[in-house]
């Protein structure tokens, strides 16, 4: 999958979590807490699907590096 | 499976705040000479926890550490605390503001929320916190009932969530906003600082005076605002001091939000009034991030919640193995009750246990705990703090029995500790229900054993606990059935291993409307815009009909024991069932 793909499917699960979002304004660097406001429960339930739909492992010390959906993109290339 | 009781050391018994001989002499005289008062009998928690400090001589005395979100650091003395909130009580006489008027605050933690509320506090006024994840309709709810004469936040919150109903507040008279630029018709507070003199004389609050409005959620009707008054300062004294193990110069941190009870009681003024460091950290759950804080900022007190240690769980002991947190030296957990599994879980990683205690909005202060000199019974609440009388009782005909050791009833105190919720804001009769035969009942079920320790089973109405926040189904009802779709909603908390519990709700359709996963998802996220993401539910199922009883009243009770698998009880009044 390219990194292009990565972050559609990232956001498809996003709002799937969170659907008050409107996929076309999630901005790459919009921060899934502090920019979305999602609180650590909605975190937690994003990385089981996103383990899923993967097929990869995200520790908790990662959930850094899927906080963005251009963090998760490249997180996520490098994974998948 | 039995869990094995953690047992104390002699040393660690008599190193405790409370030990058996303090317990044996305690009474509320002993709570009252923590403080200082006024020499005419005034009292005011701001005084208590700031002035008096730098009046005996620590003004130099750290007061809080705050830790940013990007690395940022700022620490404030009890002198700076004491002149800045002077600052913020002269900003709002500026504007008009008189004692005994209503002061909010919604802001995620930064200092300016802290200096608001004890500024607030110092002007004779009444702080009110609010949740920074809530959404619109239930900030606008509580802004309503609580008849907000002020609101602190920032920019950011006030245009997403109140700039578009402002207006239609009419007590609201003022809006401060964090930081030196402020949207129309806002005052920014930065400037209204620094023009502010630093000198101001502490209100002489008298004890039974209001102070605090603490928002709780009610299973029916609007969400109750619990009326806490300067007095209440003697038990958030006390309770830190035995309960959490507050000294002077103790390095602590409480991770609750003050947008809730304990992060106000215990995250801003029980700590201040014990004049320890405090730890105030911006940022939200962070595996490392925390690992890190309490390690490089040796934290010798946390007071916790059951979700954020459940997280910690789910990564592992080996996650913690690289740390050293031997500068700990107790730890506490509240919210919701903490499994016997997550009590051993921390005995393992960190060398000691996690001491549940158990207290609510309405009794302003913690109640029963496991204190450093008791051995601990995983999954137990602990003991009465002395000062205290809890009972479990049952509902007979003619009023209340006390049940016997191993009995399930309802957990019961006998008024008069000082935190005591004075009333509900303009519900006087809700208030009086929660009286009966001499005790005030707290709506939760549980049992004591033999020892006297108390163990929570569940909730004796519907409400919700869901990473610790209490959630009212009626309030989240209420947000689903505006959805044009919903013809009618329940809600009920399902468990969840992390979270304690989790909200899912049921709705019915108005007629033309079909069930789709596209319809699932605009319900939930009309919902979460309009309640915010801690409230909203996180699943929402179709049913053709909802179980109602001949009153038409729809019965959660039978959803959940349905969805659990559990016995169905009671279901005479039931009318119509679920479809």
């Amino acid at each position: 999958m390219t990194e292009d793909e990565i972050r559609r499917a990232y956001i498809e699960e996003l709002v799937r979590v969170a659907p008050d979002l409107d996929p076309a304004e999630i901005a790459g660097s919009d921060h899934l807490q502090d920019d979305l406001e999602l609180d650590s429960m909605d975190v937690l339930n994003l990385v089981i699907a996103l383990s899923k739909r993967f097929g990869v492992a995200i520790a908790e010390a990662d959930y850094p590096q899927i906080a963005t959906p251009d963090l998760a993109a490249a997180f996520l290339a490098k994974r998948v | 499976m039995t869990w094995a009781i953690i047992q104390k050391s002699a040393a660690e018994r008599a190193a405790a705040t409370l030990t058996d001989e303090v317990r044996e002499a305690f009474t509320w005289e002993t709570a009252r000479a923590m403080l200082d008062g006024f020499p005419d009998g005034a009292l005011n928690i701001a005084h208590e926890a700031v002035d008096r400090h730098v009046a005996s001589g620590h003004g130099a005395d750290e007061a809080i550490l705050w830790l940013g979100k990007d690395g940022e650091r700022e620490s404030l003395s009890y002198g700076d605390l004491a002149t800045r909130t002077a600052r913020f009580a002269n900003v709002l006489k500026s504007h008009g503001l008189q004692a005994g008027d209503r002061v909010f605050g919604l802001a995620g933690r930064v200092p300016d929320l802290y200096v608001a509320a004890l500024g607030t506090l110092k002007a004779g006024m009444i702080f009110s916190p609010l949740f920074s994840a809530f959404g619109p309709e239930p900030l606008r709810t509580r802004l309503e009932i609580g008849e907000a004469d002020a609101l602190i936040t920032t920019a950011s919150i006030y245009r997403r969530k109140i700039a578009a109903w402002r207006d239609e507040i009419p007590s609201l008279k003022l809006v401060l906003i964090i930081g030196d630029e402020a949207p129309e018709d806002c005052v920014a507070l930065g400037p209204a600082m620094a023009a502010a003199s630093e000198r101001f004389e502490t209100v002489r609050t008298r004890p039974e005076d209001p102070a605090l409005f603490h928002f709780t959620s009610g299973t029916t009707g609007r969400p109750k605002g619990a009326v806490h008054v300067h007095d209440a300062v003697v038990m958030h004294a006390a309770a830190g001091r035995y309960a959490l193990e507050l000294t002077p110069g103790t390095r602590y941190w409480c991770s609750a939000d003050p947008g809730w009870v304990t992060g106000t009681s215990f995250g801003i003024i029980s700590p201040l009034v014990n004049r320890v460091r405090m730890v105030i950290d911006e940022a939200d759950f962070d595996l490392e991030r925390w690992y890190g804080l309490l390690e490089r900022e040796k934290i010798e007190v946390w007071y916790t919640a059951p979700t954020a240690i459940r997280m910690m769980m789910r990564a592992g002991k080996e996650a913690a193995a690289s740390h050293d947190f031997s500068q700990l030296r107790f730890m506490a957990s509240v919210g919701e009750p903490l499994n016997p599994e997550a009590v051993v879980w921390g005995n393992e990683v960190f060398g000691r246990p996690f001491h549940d205690n158990w207290w609510q909005t309405e009794t302003g202060g913690i109640m029963i705990a496991n204190t450093r000199a008791m051995d601990v019974h995983p999954g137990s609440m602990g003991r009465p703090l002395p000062g205290i009388e809890a009972g479990i009782v049952a509902r007979v005909d003619d009023g209340l029995r006390e049940c016997p050791p191993g009995e399930i009833g309802e957990l019961a105190l006998r008024p008069g500790w000082p935190s005591m919720m004075r009333a509900y804001l303009h519900e006087e009769a809700r208030y009086k229900k929660c009286f009966v035969d001499g005790w005030y009942l707290s709506g939760d079920l549980a049992m004591r054993d033999r020892e006297g320790y108390f163990w929570f089973v569940g909730r004796a109405d519907d409400l919700i606990k869901s990473s610790g926040h209490l959630i009212g189904p009626f309030e989240v009802e209420s947000a689903l059935i505006e959805h044009p779709a919903v013809a009618e909603a329940a809600v009920i908390g399902l468990p969840d291993e992390t979270a304690g519990e989790v909200v899912k709700a049921y709705v019915a359709l108005n007629p033309g409307f079909e069930p789709s996963e596209d319809l699932e998802r605009d319900i939930r996220g009309l919902a979460r815009k309009k309640l915010g993401a801690a409230v909203a539910p996180r699943e929402v199922v179709f049913r053709k009909t909802l179980p109602k009883t001949r009153s038409g009243k729809i019965m959660r009770r039978l959803l959940k024991a349905r969805e659990l698998g559990l016995p169905e009880g009671d279901i005479s009044t039931l009318e119509s069932d679920e479809t």
